[in-house]
């Protein structure tokens, strides 16, 4: 049997990424491009990036891409979409950028139910800035701003923010996956399908949350890593669909 | 067209649909409201992108992603969103991307109040966000200046990828005058650079981050030498009563036109006293200021802040002529006899030497 798996169309070819070793990173990114090339989104498709672990997605995304200061994703995303409803708009960002610095730029783009589609990394750290507390971070987590672990007391309990703007009318889809596995991976891309296709039909704000494995700043081994999104990060997220009000739009 | 009446907040919003704005986003704050409010009624029935943020940080942000796609976009503000702003606009700056941010000033620092102030004037001419910037500054003193420099604000915009301030105060906003407006623009110019989706070409991105020092440092004198091209060909000012004065006052906005009153009242008694006007702060008309201080060797500075313009001035004059400041803070609005008095108190002073 020979194996289908060619390079993706709006993947940049023989670009090494600056990923760590078992970052879940590029896995969700191979998956955005293949959902764009499959429902041929690329050529009017613009991404916003965060500040981030993922700020340098324009090296590797071969489609337009805008950055975006920290946690501002979704404000540009409606200046992008609002000023060029044609385009194929979505922001991608992490848990601090989306639901700490951003958390007011989120609730009230989803609120507003702006047409656009969210790709939202949670790996329960601060990535890029060397693994501190994140508002996602796990009670009794281990980071270098809770080197005792968190304690709600003192840090507060981890934020849920999809399931909050789930709730919103203006939010046509939302659905936490994790890429945690071979079947985790299939269904992320399922995910992110069905979000890029709530925004073609035009029925508002969609979300999908991507638990992501994080072993640098975890300290564990990619194996391992993969096992705690399954086992124990899975428990205070847990999996499914969060909202579908598609089928009762017009 | 027609000569109307009209506010400068909503000269602001109909002098921007003339110029082409297509999408504006803002947030409340007196003393501006109207412009926002102009803007919900006039850009929706034009069929254009109005939204009212949660938040000034989010309208800029707006902004950013309309001008990315090629709109003429706008957002407006009084001081203390300006201050939320100003992250955004250092992104413009970086990105280099072309947008307009009306400023109508209040009285500060902090909330400070809601009157007619200019303490803003560092913060819009120094850059006011982090990095190695500056963006245009263009100062209305009437509403039809208003209609005029909103529509040479967006042409600068887009002609240098710049944002662009318009700096005015709750006065400028607040006060009904008659006003022409210029033709309607019809055609908008191309931007071969803004992002539409990579289509059949190759894809491109917009990014403000550069990791290379160098090649950080390239982009920044890149910048550089645009913003000389905008000193030399977009300053502007205006003179008054100059040719024969031998005292000379330096004022902008608001400030100016009061001036304008008091030189009128203190010429009746022989005074020779003149007006230079910066119409631009950035670029501020330096090599003008230092040609007059060769002849003229009394200078007044009128603002309504503790002394901010007061220092560009100073660079300019080089410590060529006396400079007199005179400031009303806080959101006290000078009288034209306040000004009389000072401009006449300084005059005695030349005449005896």
């Amino acid at each position: 049997m020979k194996l289908k798996n060619p390079w993706p169309k709006y993947y940049k070819k023989g670009v090494v990424t600056h990923y760590c070793p078992g970052c879940g990173h590029g896995i969700v990114h191979r998956l955005v491009a293949e959902v764009l090339e499959e429902m041929d989104l690329g050529k009017r498709a613009i991404c916003v990036n965060p500040a981030g672990c993922a700020v340098l997605a324009y090296l590797y995304f071969d489609f337009d891409v805008i950055e975006s200061a920290h946690g501002r994703g979704t404000a540009i995303a409606t200046g992008v979409k609002r000023s060029r409803p044609d385009l194929f708009v979505f922001t991608y960002q992490g848990d601090g950028d989306l639901s700490a610095i951003g958390t007011a730029e989120t609730i009230h783009s989803a609120n507003r139910g702006e047409n656009i589609s969210v790709i939202f990394i949670n790996n329960a750290v601060y990535g890029m800035t060397g693994g501190q507390l994140a508002p996602t971070t796990l009670i009794d987590m281990k980071t270098t701003t809770t080197p005792l672990g968190r304690d709600p007391k003192y840090d507060g309990y981890p934020v849920h923010i999809t399931d909050i703007v789930a709730r919103f009318p203006g939010v046509a889809y939302a659905e936490r996956v994790a890429v945690d596995s071979p079947a985790g991976i299939r269904k992320t891309k399922k995910a992110i399908a069905a979000a890029f296709q709530t925004q073609v039909d035009g029925l508002g704000y969609s979300i999908i949350e991507v638990l992501s494995p994080c072993p640098t700043n975890w300290k564990m081994t990619p194996v391992d890593s993969f096992k705690w999104v399954a086992e124990t990060m899975t428990t205070e997220f847990p999996l499914g669909v969060l909202t579908d009000k598609r089928s009762k739009k017009e | 067209m027609n000569k109307i009446f009209m506010s400068g907040n909503h000269t602001f919003g109909e002098a921007a649909i003339r110029a082409g704005c297509q999408c504006y986003f803002g947030y409340p704050i007196t003393p501006q409201n109207e412009l926002g409010e102009y803007m919900a009624d006039h850009m929706r029935r034009e069929n254009r992108v109005f939204i009212q943020s949660e938040s000034e940080t989010a309208a800029i942000n707006m902004v950013i992603g309309a001008a990315a796609t090629g709109a003429r976009a706008m957002t407006s503000s009084s001081s203390p969103g300006i201050s939320l702003k100003q992250e955004g606009i250092s992104f413009l700056a970086g990105f280099e991307l072309p947008a307009v941010i009306v400023n109508v000033m209040r009285g500060g620092p902090g909330l400070g109040n809601i009157a007619p102030a200019q303490g803003d004037y560092f913060q819009a001419t120094r850059g006011g966000g982090h990095g190695d910037y500056r963006t245009p500054v263009f100062a209305p003193a009437s509403v039809q200046e208003i209609a005029d420099l909103t529509y040479n604000a967006f042409e600068v915009a887009d002609r240098y990828r710049t944002p662009v301030m318009m700096l005015s105060d709750g006065m400028m906003g607040q006060m009904k005058e008659p006003v022409v407006f210029p033709e309607k623009i019809e055609k908008l110019p191309e931007k071969e650079w803004a992002l539409k989706g990579r289509g059949d070409g190759p894809s491109r991105y917009l990014c403000s981050l550069i990791l290379d020092a160098l090649e950080m440092e390239r982009h920044n004198w890149k910048l550089v030498r645009k913003y000389n091209e905008i000193e030399k060909n977009e300053m502007r000012y205006e003179e008054y009563m100059i040719d024969d004065a031998e005292i000379v006052v330096i004022a902008y906005g608001t400030t100016a036109r009061i001036a304008k009153g008091a030189i009128k009242r203190v010429r009746k008694d022989g005074v020779r006293a003149g007006l230079l006007r910066p119409i631009t702060l950035w670029p501020f008309p330096r090599r003008v200021l230092a040609d007059l201080a060769g002849r003229v060797k009394q200078f007044i500075v009128f603002e309504m802040s503790t002394g901010q313009m007061l220092e560009d001035v100073q660079i300019a004059i080089e410590g060529n002529a006396d400079i007199t400041f005179h400031g009303r803070p806080g959101g006290v609005v000078p009288t034209p006899i306040e000004f009389a008095r000072i401009i006449f108190r300084e005059y005695q002073k030349v005449v005896k030497k």
